[in-house]
């Protein structure tokens, strides 16, 4: 079994953005970008099930401008076994991400895809599902824990739902979204980055895929949030009480 | 040069003039959650942010679920909140378990008969397991976590784990499919002659569902954390832990003063991490958003993606060794302490809750 992993170049999660001052998005230029948190434990789980013997490859795509190759390398260091590179311009919705991924499957047949549950820019935690319902698999979100049996051609997921965890079947081929606590990501060593240099990125268009990028969004603009007003750090648990009670009136 | 410019700007004024005639009236499908019998809060928060979108909206809810207990939240979505006008009800042991494959596709079933304007959920688990799977069934792009509705097609939402604010317009097909952050959309308290207006139920016919994705995922339990105290998503105050508590036992502490302050516990992912508490009462960008009207932070730095899930509390009240701690950035009132000193000093200072 193949699997495929989808994974994004985003803004680095501890760098502190900057909106632009007309208004049209966050700086980008010149700001530390990596693999997108939530992609790079995708990546992680789809190797350890490479490793345990369920799956024999594992391919990493990404869709975007040309420097999501750098991302794909990183993501062919911690072990992926081969890359694709859809190489989009401009403003790219998580409708045509999923339409991108629909075909990339369509050629590539995996018996699993693996993405992360949200990207930390634009927080949407839309692509699997939307990938999901489109290719008409069942899907497991939010996933901390996935066990695979490949005699039954089943996972067992666990997923992080409100007030608790819930545990669903699912037939394969399925698309599984990875939460936080799903693994923790190898870093990729030295003789790993080296050897990566020598793996394939396919890069292909969306045109050869025949997928229209549709745009049915139009960003107005983008600002910073309002600001909170400036705080008193008080020097003692009495007067703590004593500014709740009076003066914010909140206890 | 000027003159095209101009007339530029005016032919697109006149373009938005005629979409905005074209959806005069709206109708919207409100997706809710029930448990036990009743309608969950935040699935309100949606129909207030469907009242929000227009004077003249009509608003369905639509359950789904089986049994007995199905019939009894029917009837308490019908008289719930004054905005609803229809309660769509779809009765199959197919929705016993809130599944995406059969949500997503009732929806898409749905909106094909009666073709509403807009599709709404509250953006919990819930909503965001369902909602954009059922919105790639329709072909439209969905909006998440919608903070503020400032026409029928456009939209506040929060980027970059809510240190930038994103206006979106909607511009494509019907229908326009968003989820909502409940703690945006408060829901007024019910008046007591407002219970008496009572909405139609009906039934959503079934007969031409299609079976071809259901069954391919099957529900096989829900491990829940049992808690006395208030939901961590509604609650009026708040008191957070993190990584400062050092250890499961020091977080019972933290557990306490909730306790007195009748307040929820939160905690950071740190702290989640570190095994003090389960998953469920993370606050932050990946996990619950809230906005109490007070929120404690014991032992938490503040890191971005903490702060995404608390920065809209009313009043914020931190409490840290580390008086360079980013938390104190935002804190209206700051404590530089030893919380291991300071909380039990609250707990003894503090007066009992009525």
């Amino acid at each position: 079994m193949k699997i495929m992993v989808a994974i994004k170049r985003v803004v680095d999660y501890a760098v502190k953005i900057r909106v632009k001052p007309d208004k049209t998005g966050v700086e980008t230029n010149n700001v530390k970008m990596s693999m997108n948190p939530f992609c790079e434990i995708a990546l992680e789980e789809a190797l350890r099930i490479k490793e345990s013997g369920l799956a024999s490859e594992v391919v990493a795509v990404s869709m975007g401008p040309a420097q999501c190759v750098d991302t794909l390398r990183t993501g062919l260091a911690m072990g992926a076994d081969r890359a694709i590179h859809v190489e989009t311009q401009g403003n790219l919705y998580p409708l045509s991400v999923a339409r991108i991924i629909k075909a990339l499957v369509d050629v590539e047949k995996p018996g699993l895809l693996i993405l992360g549950k949200q990207a930390i820019d634009d927080d949407c935690n839309q692509t699997g599902q939307m990938v999901a319902g489109l290719l008409n698999w069942p899907q497991g979100t939010f996933a901390s824990k996935v066990v695979l049996d490949k005699e039954k051609q089943i996972a067992t997921v666990d997923r992080e739902v409100d007030g608790g965890l819930e545990t669903l079947c699912l037939d394969l081929p399925a698309v599984i979204t990875t939460d936080l606590r799903l693994n923790q990501p190898r870093y990729a060593t030295l003789p790993n980055i080296m050897k990566a240099k020598s793996k394939v990125i396919k890069k292909v268009t969306p045109q050869e895929l025949n997928v229209q990028i549709k745009s049915d969004l139009e960003v107005v603009q983008v600002t910073e949030p309002p600001k909170r007003k400036a705080g008193v750090i008080v020097s003692s648990v009495d007067e703590l009480i004593d500014k709740l009670k009076n003066e914010a009136h909140v206890i | 040069m000027a003159t095209r410019a101009m007339l530029g700007g005016f032919k697109n004024r006149s373009i938005n003039f005629r979409i905005s005639s074209i959806y005069r009236s709206l109708s919207t499908l409100v997706l809710a959650e029930h448990e036990g019998g009743s309608i969950n809060s935040q699935s309100l928060s949606a129909v207030e942010a469907a009242k929000s979108l227009c004077e003249d909206n009509s608003v369905s809810m639509l359950l789904a679920g089986s049994g007995p207990s199905l019939r009894e939240a029917a009837a308490n979505a019908a008289s719930c909140h004054p905005s609803i006008s229809q309660v769509l009800v779809a009765d199959s042991d197919k929705f016993a378990y809130p599944l995406a494959e059969p949500w997503a596709k009732l929806v898409h079933m749905i909106q094909q008969k009666s073709g509403y304007s807009h599709i709404i959920a509250a953006s919990g688990s819930f909503g965001k397991n369902i909602l954009p799977r059922a919105a790639a069934l329709l072909d439209v792009s969905p909006i998440t976590d919608v903070i503020e509705i400032s026409g029928s097609h456009l939209f506040v939402r929060p980027i970059y784990a809510g240190n930038a604010l994103c206006t979106v317009r909607y511009t494509g097909s019907e229908p326009c499919m968003l989820t909502i952050r409940s703690t945006s959309f408060p829901v007024a308290p019910m008046s007591a002659d407002s219970k008496s207006n009572s909405a139609p139920i009906s039934q959503v016919d079934l007969s031409t569902f299609g079976e071809d994705a259901i069954g391919k995922s099957r529900y096989i339990k829900h491990t829940s954390q049992d808690s006395e105290r208030p939901d961590l998503g509604n609650a009026r105050i708040v008191v957070t832990g993190g990584r400062g508590l050092k250890s499961a036992e020091n977080f019972k502490m933290v557990e306490k003063l909730a306790e007195k302050l009748g307040a929820a516990v939160g905690a950071t992912r740190a702290a989640v991490d570190a095994g003090f508490v389960p998953n469920d009462l993370q606050v932050g960008q990946t996990g619950k958003i809230v906005a109490p009207e007070l929120y404690m932070a014991f032992g938490v730095s503040g890191a971005i993606q903490h702060l995404a899930g608390m920065r809209d509390s009313k009043v914020i009240v931190a409490v840290n060794r580390d008086a360079d701690a980013p938390i104190f950035q935002v804190a209206d009132y700051g404590l530089v302490g030893d919380l291991f000193e300071v909380i039990p000093e609250l707990l003894e200072k503090l007066p009992e809750k009525k």
